[in-house]
């Protein structure tokens, strides 16, 4: 077996160096999409690290311009894992509940799209205390 | 949670939040002494002295979005469950330092599981915090830190999807090399 080093990154990087240029070029470098994966205790115990990497990979694989990263507990442990879906120009949504399926949904509906899909926590949503 | 690296990751949020910029972890596996070690170091804002003995109630927690702040006392009840335990050591202002050490060979050790998932996660949301990854295993040791990834970037962006992607082959490879035991 072939150990990858650091050394095979050189590789990758100029492949990845010529994207990022042409993306630099292109017309959509104020339109990258967010998508924020709540990634608390609740959402892990959930399953949100699997949906995390299922987001990163299918949106490469489509080659979405997209921002993946984590947020903290949004306060919708009953709903995990949820993900905040932030268009530019567009307000943020919420889904719960978010499974492989939920999310490859998500990216091709909401996200390629612009259309919204089911499964939406709405902003009203209070929590008992409020 | 079914797997340590989950714990890892949830832990490692922590650090996160308390604004660390370094974040170490080091895996020791030790069959022969009966014993597995996870360690978790950062730079961040530490606690005081009252606020350290509060961390492992899980009715504790900084969050106002819930009043439960699970993540310690459920790695803490794991470690337990196999004979082991947590201890977390912190100074306010220089850092905090949590070990957990568990019986390697136990029944209800729970695997480690995909830790370089866990690693990569973090980096792809963090790329700006310095991560560095210890694993220790009689055979070898595996030695892994992001600001080596980033010299040889030279500026191309760590959390890259396709960066992340050979990232984590890279931890898997190197841990498959050092017979990690992670199932």
């Amino acid at each position: 077996m072939k150990v990858k080093s650091l050394a095979d990154l050189k590789k990758i990087k100029a492949e990845v160096q010529g994207k990022i240029k042409l993306r630099e070029q292109g017309e959509n470098a104020d339109k990258i999409v967010q998508i924020k994966v709540a990634m608390a205790t609740c959402g892990i115990a959930s399953g949100a690290k699997e949906i995390m990497s299922y987001m990163i990979d299918e949106l490469d694989f489509r080659g979405v311009d997209a921002i993946v990263s984590q947020t903290g507990c949004m306060g919708y442990c009953y709903a995990e894992p949820t993900i905040e879906v932030i268009v530019p120009g567009q307000s943020p949504v919420v889904y719960g509940f978010v499974n492989k399926e939920k999310a490859k949904e998500i990216i091709e509906k909401h996200i390629v799209k612009g259309e919204l899909v089911d499964g939406i926590i709405p902003v009203t949503f209070k929590t008992i205390d409020e | 949670m079914q797997e340590l690296s989950l714990h890892i990751l949830d832990i490692i949020q922590n650090s996160v939040r308390a604004n660390a910029t370094k974040i170490e972890l080091t895996v020791t596996e030790n069959p022969k002494s009966d014993q597995y070690l996870i360690v978790i170091n950062d730079n961040g804002c530490g606690v005081d002295k009252e606020t350290l003995e509060l961390l492992c109630d899980p009715f504790y927690t900084t969050r106002t979005t819930r009043k439960v702040g699970m993540g310690i006392s459920l790695f803490k009840h794991s470690a337990e469950q196999t004979g082991g335990t947590v201890d977390i050591t912190s100074e306010k202002g220089k850092g905090t330092c949590l070990s957990a050490s568990f019986s390697f060979n136990h029944i209800d050790r729970p695997a480690m599981g995909d830790i370089a998932g866990t690693m990569t996660l973090l980096i792809a949301s963090y790329p700006q915090i310095h991560f560095i990854y210890n694993h220790h295993t009689p055979l070898s040791d595996f030695e892994f830190d992001t600001n080596e990834v980033k010299a040889e970037l030279e500026g191309v962006p760590i959390n890259n999807a396709k960066i992340i992607k050979f990232l984590k082959e890279l931890i898997n490879d190197n841990l498959e090399m050092i017979g990690a035991n992670l199932k």
